[in-house]
């Protein structure tokens, strides 16, 4: 293969679907990836899973399957397509049944791979301790998911069976990028070099419309075509692991060195150490390189040898939190919300309403970055949150702002409660040859 | 001047921690920018935020695309997933940070 064409068809699960089958149908691709899994996706599909069995996969699997498998497999005139994504979440196997029904009503011979092997719940002892400094035994039975993040082991194994659609559950976003580069161009497992690149690439990709014009305009500074049809991106790779990064010609949106500047640095800390399963690789030396409209070559990076361990992203309950708005306009808006925090928090104080920790903010004034001295506004939203160990603690955050209509401050409007459950997020390490990814077709 | 007419910014999440990327649009400006723009003062900047106990804020330098790259640990308070924030990722710390005021270059 000379060049590979990999496209970036979701940077999370609730994506824009569109610019997906767009790329399917228009970006003449190998490969069309989905990234959806969050640092805690997984835990709340974990969740569902315990309430449906046969849960526990991204509710959007079904629909991006439908638009996109008519263009996937061998076809007569075009590439042959082959979508990989993490869309399994907590329940691969279950996906891959899904998207197998939806491939025979379309009456499409495809075969669908899941990859297993990231839930080690099961290999976890009570004595390890998070990074949070708490032990797994601490948390008992609120530890609901317990997820390592796997490299490119077992989606190459799905490749080299043939698979036209791999469905996997906690990969590194980067690794479903990577795994085809290697299948495609023989790249070894130790060839860190190489495998760095690759991985630039699947940086580059993984959030898909943050690359190509989204999450990017600032009107005046930073203008961007047609946001509203904005085009995901793809990659052109060859065999060295040099890639350049575009669009679907006609869409929305633009590729330049500034958006890949912008997304080269987006959640990496030290930019010549960026550790993925597969490899450390380093991205200090990257420079873009304008190709023409929407066409930018990514070159530098280089990598070092891989991690011994995996990371495991263990999820469990902590309480829930409960909140209320409420807004205020007009002369003194400022002073009635203020008088209306106030008020809140005495009354939760005076009911006894256990909280672990509790916030009261003016939107609008002091809720993003604190106070800072500005002219009095139109109006202002008052913000109460507060984090309880009980749910029907936090229920009364919620209520006690309601009741501003009546018993507060002049000219409240808009109150709006709402509560959920907290599912938390830590992580720990395990040798990696205590993890065992595998396929299941 | 402010920060917000040489340079750009887009902010990530892991964990507790952000990161805030500061790209100088055009590279003659990066000089002056890794010159004003220490982790200092950045950790200043975001003092109410940061709290006592947080760890120093790290620079990293990116000079091929000119950019600096902040590492802010423990600004997000227990992280996306338990923080009572309204931006709990931390998505809008970089916008503000472009705020920051920049003292003339110096003659050559």
């Amino acid at each position: 293969m000379n060049t590979l064409r990999i496209g970036s068809g979701a940077g999370y699960s609730g994506d824009r679907i569109e610019p997906a089958v767009e790329l399917a149908e228009h970006g003449d691709l190998d490969y069309l990836v989905f990234e959806c899994l969050a640092e805690r996706t997984i835990a709340l599909a974990q969740q569902a899973r315990i309430s449906d069995p046969q849960g526990g996969y991204d509710p959007l699997l079904g629909e991006r399957m439908r638009r996109v498998l008519p263009f996937v497999g061998a076809q007569p005139v075009r590439r042959r397509l082959r979508v990989i994504t993490n869309m399994g979440a907590a329940n691969p196997l279950s996906a891959a049944e899904h998207v197998r029904r939806i491939a025979d009503e379309l009456g499409l011979d495809l075969n669908v791979v899941a990859v297993v092997g990231d839930d080690v719940l099961p290999l976890l002892r009570p004595e390890q301790v998070l990074d949070n400094g708490q032990t797994l035994a601490s948390l008992g039975a609120r530890v609901i998911s317990a997820n390592a993040y796997l490299g490119v082991d077992g989606i190459l194994e799905a490749l080299r069976a043939e698979a036209d659609v791999v469905i996997t559950g906690r990969v590194a976003d980067p690794s479903l990028f990577l795994a085809p580069q290697m299948f495609e161009f023989g790249w070894a497992a130790d060839d860190w070099p190489r495998l760095g690149r690759g991985t630039l690439v699947g940086h580059l990709l993984e959030c898909a419309g943050q690359v190509s014009g989204g999450y990017f305009a600032d009107p005046g500074f930073k203008d961007v075509e047609d946001l509203a049809r904005l085009g995901f991106p793809l990659a052109e790779i060859d065999a060295e692991g040099g890639a350049v990064i575009t669009k679907v010609a006609g869409s929305g949106g633009r590729v330049s060195r500034a958006t890949c500047t912008e997304q080269l640095i987006y959640e990496v800390h030290d930019p010549a150490a960026y550790l993925t399963p597969d490899v450390t690789a380093d991205f200090s030396q990257v420079s873009f390189v304008d190709e023409g409209v929407d066409r930018v070559r990514a070159q530098g990076a280089d990598g070092r040898g891989r991690p011994s361990q995996l990371k495991v992203s263990v999820g469990y309950l902590d309480g829930w939190i409960g909140e209320g708005q409420m807004s205020y306009g007009g002369p003194g808006a400022i002073a009635r919300a203020q008088l209306a925090r106030d008020v809140v928090l005495k009354r939760l104080e005076l009911m006894g309403v256990k909280m672990q920790d509790v916030r009261a903010e003016l939107i609008g004034i002091d809720s993003l970055h604190g106070p800072r001295n500005s002219v009095e506004p139109w109006e202002v939203r008052l913000r109460v949150a507060a984090r309880c160990e009980e749910r029907s603690d936090a229920v009364r955050i919620g209520n006690e702002v309601e009741t501003l209509y009546t018993n507060g401050p002049s000219g409240g409007g808009g109150a709006s409660k709402s509560l959920r459950q907290v599912v938390a997020v830590a992580s720990l390490l395990l040798p990696r040859d205590a993890v065992n990814p595998r396929i299941q077709a | 001047m402010k920060l917000h007419t040489l340079a750009h910014s887009r902010t990530g999440d892991k964990g507790d921690t952000s990161n805030i990327s500061i790209i100088a649009y055009r590279a003659e400006d990066y000089p002056r920018l890794c010159e004003q723009l220490t982790a200092e003062r950045v950790a200043e900047f975001f003092a109410g935020l940061l709290g006592p106990g947080a760890a120093p804020v790290r620079r990293y330098e990116l000079p091929h695309v000119h950019a600096l790259n902040f590492v802010l640990p423990g600004i997000l308070r227990g992280g996306v997933t338990r923080s009572l924030a309204l931006d709990a990722h931390g998505k809008c710390l970089g916008s503000a940070l472009l705020d920051l005021e920049l003292t003339p270059a110096k003659g050559r």
